[in-house]
């Protein structure tokens, strides 16, 4: 295949060879699962939050504490619910868009998602639980019926963790003719690449929900609310994302050194380096043209450097592997740009905390007051889900062309049947109208939480109001809250 | 093994008809329910049942699809390239209901209500459809072995429509019945309780007369199952049928006693008596269990995940029901008696 072709068998039309609804069904799986993604960091981290701030607010009194707790689940409800319905998309499409996958690999590939299910059931009653016993369970017991919300989210990420990184490194499977006739399920869940892409999907998530909420509190410190609520929101979110973000830098690092000892193709993608070669260097930005790496900023030696400590270590090219089974063109450069700018992201958030970090140890000034800080403190949460989403590109497309690498292609996973585009589009307009309902329901909720107060919003999940014509049980109200 | 995890693998299809089905039903009334003057009690004593629960109700189809793709992968993949229109369509109904019903309850405008409303209630109909049409399809033999069967006839014939047919009004004779019980709960005997107990009643009737019909229907569609129906599975069939006239019986006197579980029992006996007169196949007559599925070690998985569902599912599910039943969370008693 020339690269002309291989050019435009890229973004906006598949191979000849392909079948018709490769290309659809891969876009609405990409999109379908980047929309399901900003979710889950609200599930894992978002919980927590809330827990923390439930604790702090039980533990020493702090009523502002409590209503950020009693707000934050209620907005976990609302994003939970929407995770609910984009995650059963999702195991809808599995089979209807990748039936070679479940057909073949099932056997291997699908069990992780049944134990994921047995977190779920539980995240989901004791989601149900923790919004439904707000002033209704006593406060200590109300508290612990979060704590199963907290940990099974986890689980439940950890399992989809350990489906998506058998795909990268698929282990624990005998197959004999094409079908797989024994499975170890110890090796298939924790394979080679499960361990740190779960730590750093964990980490992910604490950066993610950190920021996203401290840019909540943040653009209404810079709007003039500079009480101790937003501060102390602010400061929960902050400080998570800021802590977890030097940790987080160093997992990527190892995790750069695992690919490139383990999946030297999509090294090579994420370096653009068609032919092996020792002293590579590291480019920044650039695209892949007719074969070769052009523009872009050249560091000389760094790649080599950054892969084995020494400028001498040699990578492997992506033209080492048959043309067959090769990245196109296209998917070298979505995957490199995919890691520039989840590198480059990070980056920015790391310099972020840690120039909170020197402001909190001089305390020359009330962070609040400095507005710099606050703007980039409120556009911090898109940064950071930016570099969640860059990331997950730069693991599925860099896995491409295989579906599960070495033993099955996408293509020959990939549906035979059926108008996947007109599919696409129905996902496309639904999933808006989700999201912006989605959002709308949040901004509705935030909107009444500052003009009545904090009973008196309704969420999907939770009980009716409790103020005003419809009271709560009385001689409860009043526990737990300042409600 | 095999037959260990078809047993679990039903088990979870069977509450998912009883608690994701009555969650259905109740969408089902909700669509019913009249204009927005006339529907809010009935809306409301739906809105407050529903709410802490169905998350939890739904968990049920996800037990579901995993365990089917994991244990049988081939029938699961056949399933999808066969039915996957209706599949989809189950799915936008799943997404528009959760959605709708999310949302409605965060909107305060009657306008806005209205649309999430009828977003709910219409998705609330056409979800068990697809699901009964895709169990008719399966059942009636028309998903082959390889996949890729017939597009549209795999889930537009005789056996299908009786499938979606059932599973609409099935859904609303259990949402129906719980609501009655829920209604009689809240506020005696008056109001809301009548009102869903002649409806329950009406939606009984018509589950009754649609299973008398189908038999017929499955005499000439899918002679294998009805001949399993009326032999080996008879039992319970006369058992479902007994628990479904004694359901009608007591609705129509007035009681609640027992009302719930007697017409749970009815609803899960049907369900079972079909997966047992299809045993020992998975597809129609001509995909076993046996053939289909996994190796051992992945069947050894899923049981274990299974039992460690009935330990610790189980018991939150019965938690978060008592909770929600006996008012610690959910819905406020207070309430129901403006709820008119």
């Amino acid at each position: 295949m020339t690269t002309a072709k291989e050019l435009a068998a890229g973004l906006l039309s598949a191979a000849p060879a392909d079948p018709a609804q490769l290309l659809p069904a891969r876009q609405q799986m990409a999109f379908t699962l980047g929309f399901h993604i900003i979710l889950v960091p609200f599930g894992i981290a978002l919980t927590t939050l809330m827990l923390v701030a439930n604790w702090r607010g039980l533990r020493k009194g702090d009523a502002e504490a409590l209503v950020l707790a009693r707000r934050w689940s209620k907005v976990a409800a609302v994003l939970f619910a929407v995770g609910a319905i984009t995650g059963t998309v999702l195991s809808f499409e599995l089979g209807i868009l990748w039936p070679g996958l479940m057909r073949d690999y099932g056997a291997a590939f699908g069990f992780p998602f049944a134990i994921e299910g047995l977190f779920f059931f539980l995240e989901a009653i004791f989601v149900s639980i923790y919004i439904y016993g707000w002033d209704r369970m006593r406060p200590w017991a109300h508290f612990w019926s979060g704590i199963p919300v907290s940990l099974a989210s986890v689980g439940g990420a950890a399992s989809v963790i350990a489906a998506n990184s058998w795909m990268n490194q698929p282990g624990g499977i005998t197959v004999r003719g094409g079908r797989v006739v024994d499975v170890r399920p110890g090796e298939v869940f924790f394979n080679g690449a499960f361990w740190l892409e779960f730590l750093h999907m964990f980490l992910a998530a604490y950066i993610v929900a950190g920021f996203v909420v401290a840019g909540v509190y943040a653009v209404g410190i810079l709007r003039g609310r500079n009480d101790r609520y937003h501060r102390l929101g602010f400061l929960i979110g902050f400080v998570t994302g800021a802590v977890v973000m030097p940790f987080q830098i160093l997992v990527g690092d190892t995790i750069a050194r695992a690919v490139y000892d383990d999946e030297p193709v999509k090294f090579a993608a994420i370096e653009m380096l068609p032919r092996t070669g020792s002293h590579v260097p590291e480019t920044l930005g650039g695209a892949l043209v007719d074969g070769r790496a052009q523009y872009g900023l050249r560091v000389p030696d760094l790649a080599s450097l950054l892969a084995g400590f020494s400028p001498s270590t040699t990578i492997h090219g992506f033209e080492e592997v048959p043309a067959a089974v090769r990245p196109t063109q296209a998917q070298v450069n979505i995957v490199h740009w995919a890691f520039d700018v989840m590198v480059g992201t990070a980056t920015l958030l790391l310099l972020l905390a840690l120039w909170f970090a020197w402001l909190y140890w001089r305390r020359r000034q009330d962070f609040a007051r400095n507005r710099w800080l606050m703007w980039l403190a409120a556009v911090a949460g898109a940064i950071a889900v930016l570099c969640l989403e860059s990331g997950w590109v730069v693991t599925e497309v860099g896995r491409q062309p295989w579906i599960v690498v070495g033993q099955l292609l996408t293509r020959d996973a990939v549906t035979t049947r059926g108008n996947m585009w007109a599919v696409y589009a129905v996902v496309l307009g639904v999933y808006a109208g989700v999201g912006g309902g989605a959002l709308w329901v949040l901004r509705v909720m935030k909107r009444r939480w500052g003009s009545e107060g904090d009973t008196a919003v309704a969420v999907p999940y939770g009980p009716a109001p409790g103020g005003g014509r419809q009271a709560v049980p009385a001689g409860r109200s009043d526990e737990g809250g300042r409600g | 093994m095999t037959d260990t995890v078809a047993v679990f693998l039903f088990v979870g299809v069977v509450a998912y008809c009883l608690l994701g089905g009555a969650d259905f039903g109740a969408g089902f009334w909700d669509l019913v329910a009249g204009g927005a003057e006339r529907g809010r009690g009935p809306r409301a004593l739906i809105d407050d049942s529903l709410a802490p629960v169905w998350e939890a109700n739904h968990t049920w189809l996800i037990y579901c699809l995993v365990v089917l793709w994991s244990a049988f992968p081939r029938a699961f993949a056949a399933i999808t390239t066969t039915l996957y229109v209706p599949l989809l369509l189950a799915a936008l109904g799943i997404v528009l209901r959760g959605a709708g019903f999310a949302f409605r309850k965060a909107s305060f405008t009657t306008a806005h209500r209205r649309v999430y409303g009828a977003v709910f209630a219409l998705s609330s109909v056409l979800t068990p459809y697809c699901f009964g049409a895709v169990a008719g399809g399966i059942a009636s033999g028309r998903v082959p072995t390889r996949g890729y069967g017939d597009a549209v006839t795999s889930w537009c014939n005789p056996t299908s429509v009786l499938g979606g047919a059932l599973a609409v009004v099935v859904c609303a004779f259990l949402a129906g019945a719980y609501l009655t019980v829920a209604a009689r709960q809240r506020s005696g005997r008056s109001g809301l309780f009548g009102y869903f107990r002649r409806r329950a009643l009406a939606a009984g009737l018509v589950a009754g007369a649609v299973s008398i019909g189908g038999i017929f229907v499955l005499r000439a569609d899918a002679r294998r199952l009805f001949d399993h129906l009326s032999g080996r599975a008879l039992p319970l069939v006369v058992v479902a049928a007994v628990a479904g006239a004694a359901a009608v019986v007591l609705l129509w006197s007035g009681g609640t006693r027992l009302l719930r579980e007697i017409a749970a029992l009815a609803v899960a006996l049907v369900v079972v008596g079909w997966g047992v007169s299809q045993y020992p196949f998975l597809l129609g007559t001509h995909l076993s269990l046996t053939e289909a599925a996994s190796p051992g070690s992945t069947l050894n998985v899923v049981v274990a995940v299974a039992c460690v569902a009935v330990v610790l599912i189980v018991p939150s599910i019965v938690l978060l029901f008592a909770l929600a039943g006996r008012g610690s969370i959910g819905a406020d008693h207070a309430r129901a008696g403006e709820a008119r």
